[in-house]
């Protein structure tokens, strides 16, 4: 025992001398603890607040947007911010009221700043007022001793040179709404803008880059002593457009006179759109200044709707256009040939029910090209009865019509083909006879886009290759169409004698469209016009032989055209709708006239899309999205 | 006597959870408190990503820790050299692993959790030195023949975790296994002497052992202001939060130091900065008297023990306990360079406090059973 009590005394004297140096370790750390917290404390606060260092993000200019030949169309002039930083001023109130002797601030503007700097940390810089003149900013940087916390921050606001001209195509940026916030930091900068709508949203997070970051040493009044480190903000990329700038200004301008229209001018081959047009429009630069209240409630109150982009939007009943679709599906189904032809007395009679021709007196007897030409209704009556509206729709979906075409805009519509089946679903009621003879004129529930209709021209004009539009050709260096369309598989000869109808629309004596042919040589258009109504005429109308120019315009009828060039080459394709303009060959086509000639003159075709960056290369072998040739060339 | 002697020692469960040391796992609790609390706010204010594992995981590990307790203190006696035998397999087969080129060498993934073997190796250490002194006479101890063997135990381990390699580990290791055997009695002119070799071998560890980045922390550590973004910075950035935080500490949520991200690790290594940058001074000194107050009790339970193998396990455990506290505390005050140790129980992360609660199990189950009788073979 004696020596076990000898282990445990020295165990015991020797754990008390662990144990007391343990207890100098401890006391050393309190100590060192105190002389930091107590004896230090002052020179640490001090350090704590010079030696603060701030991570800010640096955000990425904005990509450019520029047209087929390199000209801009979207890009970033400087913005000079006014910010106050509530953490730097002695108090916010007594800041905000000198800053009301150099710039006009109501009191909503500083109760709203108030409420920001509550919610906000207080280094976080709050914006006053963005967009400042130069007057401004100097008036304020001389005054700047006086105003402790605020600052002339200098960023980039959006301009758009071309204004109303692209504004549909390109859309406009604004500040981040609530519901879009997501796991990019940059959203949440202040002031930070994302695309609203057309190519501006679509192509948003291409455009929009990336954000860099600058580490910075900053001192108690916020002023930066050194930068530590930084990342460099990456621009977006680039957008080169098909659009070419000279002819979609032509065409912006040339359906002003108009008080709503919208207009497509597209390539048969690739599908490149050159110009596309809704009139009238709205200019974005105003957006990104921030709009006054009484200019929206004026745009959002015009009937044009100036705010929206009809060309790809807007959904008309298609008219007589649509009948080169009922021509077509007759041809294809074999029920009609070249030769078949119709005696037009000037109606048509289904049962108890009269179907009118445009033309009272009638047509006498036509055959498909003349029925094209004349557009006459009673020949397409008769082989809707035979044909079924399912036959119908399904030509006309496979020329685009009712189809998602993909074109890049948020804005795009889809409009309607209506089937037995869609009936049955949307209104439980069986499909009449009668229904089908309405839609085969492009009457009734058939609704397109003016895209579409450009689209459809060009499948038939170019062969049958089912092209669709695009408006970006490339996104920075990297193309974006480089696979061939395919082919729809209508046969060449039906589609040869459609467009022989086209021809003679405008060609020939006796066509709708006589009076707004082309005349220059080699430049000479095909095409169909259309009338579609808005309101029913009624029998008393008719009667009484009631004018379309007696009636208030939103009842008038819209007039729309169709239309291809050269005629014996085509290369592009027209589509035009005058909202309640009247009829087809008398707005429709002679704009349509205009554009084509314009077009062919420019040829955009030659003036080559390719990268910015390589704008002095010959142009490579684009577009490379090249169907073969279509029928009809040489 | 020796009949009421098996009486008192053989104990119902009720017994046992009654003999629990309530103040001790009062105290554990409330030192992990504190970690929650600041991991909370570390997290601006937030439970995620930090603060609610945490929770999960003291639970669980206090859950753990009891049922360690519970366990008769023969049944850890005699498993102390299996242990540590288990211990030494799995630190070979992780520098084993390690050579083939796992990449992670410090680490065994069992899937539900990650073990770091070195982390049980030191508990299994301290066991196995326990079991050995236990039957240890004071004339045995000053035979250096006797001593080659706990040697062994204590630089066999040392070796592997110095090949991964984890010098904060070692050195812990080595401080852990000197203590041990000075508690057990060795001549004191063995610590003279090795405290004399130590100081001739710092130039040869420098140049031979030493990385790049673990010279740069001393260098940094000897200068902060040369290294104003790398390890130095931490330093001076730590000491900045500290001292900014004054007696009464920025408030709760409140320190700007630790919001703007100076520090690094601020939920791991450097939880004891935004602790006491937020409560100051007086929250501070608080956390320490806790650690201290754990350390008094513990060396209460070891004095308390009738059996060597409990006193000198609870005392050695203790130590090991407090060398993490030390270092760590010491380190982001500025007073030794940059080692990534934690505090123990409040820093973020699962095995250096699954290894703390397999301590405080231990220390306690010594403590239910401490006048059990252990057989001297």
């Amino acid at each position: 025992m004696d020596r076990d009590q000898a282990r445990i005394n020295t165990f015991s004297r020797r754990a008390f001398f662990v144990g007391g140096v343990q207890g100098i370790l401890l006391t050393t750390l309190v100590g060192r603890l105190g002389w930091l917290q107590i004896a230090e404390s002052q020179r640490y606060r001090m350090l704590a607040e010079n030696n603060r260092i701030n991570v800010k993000l640096v955000a990425p200019p904005r990509g450019l947007i520029v047209d087929r030949t390199g000209k801009l169309l979207a890009i970033n002039d400087q913005n000079f911010r006014l910010v106050i930083i509530p953490e730097q001023t002695e108090k916010l109130d007594d800041t905000l009221r000198r800053l009301q002797k150099h710039i006009e601030l109501t009191e909503k503007d500083v109760e709203r700043l108030r409420k920001q700097a509550k919610k906000n940390t207080p280094f976080f810089p709050l914006e006053v007022r963005e967009n400042l003149d130069w007057e401004t900013v100097s008036r304020i940087e001389v005054n700047l001793p006086d105003l402790p916390g605020v600052a002339i921050d200098v960023g980039e606001v959006r301009s758009y040179p071309m204004a109303e001209a692209t504004a549909h195509i390109l859309g406009y940026v604004g500040a981040v709404s609530k519901g879009e916030e997501n796991v990019d930091p940059l959203l949440r900068m202040p002031g930070f803008k994302i695309g609203k709508t057309g190519l501006e949203k679509t192509y948003d997070r291409e455009l929009r880059g990336k954000a860099g970051t600058s580490e910075v040493e900053v001192n108690v009044v916020g002023r930066e002593v050194r930068e530590l480190r930084n990342t460099p903000a990456v621009t977006g990329k680039t957008l080169q457009l098909t659009i070419d700038a000279e002819l979609q200004a032509f065409t912006q301008t040339r359906l002003l006179e108009q008080r709503s229209a919208s207009a497509v001018i597209m390539d048969v081959r690739s599908g490149e759109l050159y110009a596309l047009a809704s009139s009238p429009s709205f200019n974005p630069n105003e957006f990104a200044k921030g709009i006054p209240a009484d200019l929206w409630e004026q745009l959002l109150a015009d009937p044009g709707l100036p705010l929206n982009n009809k060309a790809v939007g807007g959904t008309y009943p298609p008219g007589s256009t649509f009948k080169l679709i009922t021509a077509l599906a007759a041809l294809e189904a074999g029920i009609i040939n070249e030769h078949t032809s119709t005696f037009c007395p000037g109606h048509y009679e289904l049962g108890n029910a009269r179907f009118h021709c445009w033309k009272r007196g009638g047509h006498g007897t036509v055959n498909l090209v003349r029925a094209l030409a004349e557009s006459c209704d009673t020949f397409f009556y008769k082989i809707a009865v035979d044909l079924g509206i399912n036959r119908i729709a399904d030509m006309a979906k496979r020329f685009g019509l009712a189809q998602k075409l993909d074109v890049e805009l948020p804005e795009e519509r889809v409009g309607l083909m209506p089937t037995t089946q869609w009936k049955k679903q949307t209104m439980k009621d069986i499909w009449h006879p009668g229904e089908s003879i309405v839609c085969s004129i492009g009457q009734g529930y058939v609704q397109a886009t003016p895209l579409q209709l450009a689209v459809m021209a060009a499948r038939i004009v170019n062969g049958g290759y089912a092209v669709k539009p695009w408006l970006t050709g490339y996104i920075g260096d990297a193309p974006t169409h480089d696979q061939p369309w395919e082919k729809i598989g209508v046969k060449d000869k039906h589609l040869e004698l459609v467009m022989k109808g086209m021809d003679h629309v405008v060609n020939y004596p006796g066509g709708t469209a006589l009076g707004a042919r082309i005349t220059d040589e080699g430049m000479a258009m095909g095409g169909k016009t259309g009338t579609s109504q808005v309101k029913r005429i009624t029998a008393d109308e008719r009667a009484r032989g009631i004018k379309q120019e007696d009636l208030p315009w939103k009842f008038r009828h819209h007039g729309l055209f169709v239309g291809y060039a050269p005629v014996d080459n085509p290369r592009y394709v027209c589509a035009v709708v005058v909202e309640h303009g009247g009829g087809g060959s008398a707005v429709a086509a002679p704009i349509a006239r205009d554009l084509l000639l314009q077009t062919q003159k420019l040829n955009p075709r030659s003036r080559g899309l390719r990268p910015v960056s390589q704008a002095k290369e010959p142009a490579a072998s684009f577009p490379p999205r090249k169907p073969r040739k279509p029928a009809g060339e040489g | 006597m020796a009949l009421s002697f098996d009486i008192h020692t053989e104990q119902t469960l009720a017994q046992k959870i009654i003999n629990l040391n309530w103040g001790l796992m009062a105290l554990i609790f409330l030192i992990a408190a504190i970690g929650f609390v600041a991991l909370y706010s570390a997290a601006a204010g937030h439970f995620e990503p930090w603060a609610s594992k945490q929770i999960v995981r003291f639970a669980i590990f206090f859950v753990m820790m009891a049922g360690i307790a519970l366990i008769d203190i023969r049944f850890w006696y005699k498993i102390s050299y299996p242990l540590f035998g288990i211990g030494f397999i799995l630190l070979v087969i992780v520098e084993f692993m390690g050579q083939i080129g796992m990449g992670a060498q410090r680490w065994i993934n069992l899937g539900f959790i990650q073990i770091q073997p070195s982390e049980l190796m030191k508990i299994a250490t301290l066991m196995a030195l326990a079991r050995y002194f236990h039957t240890s006479t004071l004339e045995d101890m000053r035979r250096l023949s006797y001593l080659l063997v706990p040697a062994l135990m204590v630089l066999l381990p040392v070796g592997l975790v110095l090949l991964q390699p984890n010098l904060g580990t070692a050195m812990i290791m080595m401080v852990n296994g000197a203590t041990m055997l000075f508690i057990a009695g060795a001549p004191v002119w063995l610590y003279l002497l090795g405290l004399a070799s130590l100081t001739a071998l710092v130039p040869l560890v420098w140049h031979f052992y030493m990385h790049d980045y673990q010279k740069q922390r001393v260098l940094t550590f000897l200068n902060p202001e040369s290294d104003p973004l790398g390890s130095g910075y931490h330093i001076t950035q730590s000491k900045i939060a500290l001292g900014s935080g004054g007696i009464d500490g920025r408030g709760f949520l409140q320190g700007t130091q630790s919001k703007l991200n100076f520090l690094p690790e601020k939920q791991t290594d450097f939880i004891f900065t935004l602790w006491a940058e937020e409560w100051g001074l007086l929250g501070g000194v608080f956390l320490l008297l806790l650690f201290g107050l754990v350390f008094l009790y513990c060396g209460w339970i070891a004095f308390r023990c009738r059996h060597a193998y409990g006193r000198f396990l609870v005392f050695g455990l203790m130590v090991n306990f407090s060398l993490y506290m030390f270092i760590n505390v010491a380190m982001v005050m500025g007073l030794i360079p940059v080692v990534g140790i934690p505090l123990p129980l409040v820093s973020y992360g699962g095995t250096a406090m699954m290894a703390c609660m397999i301590g405080f199990g231990l220390i306690m189950s010594a403590s239910i059973h401490r006048d059990s009788k252990l057989a001297k073979f």
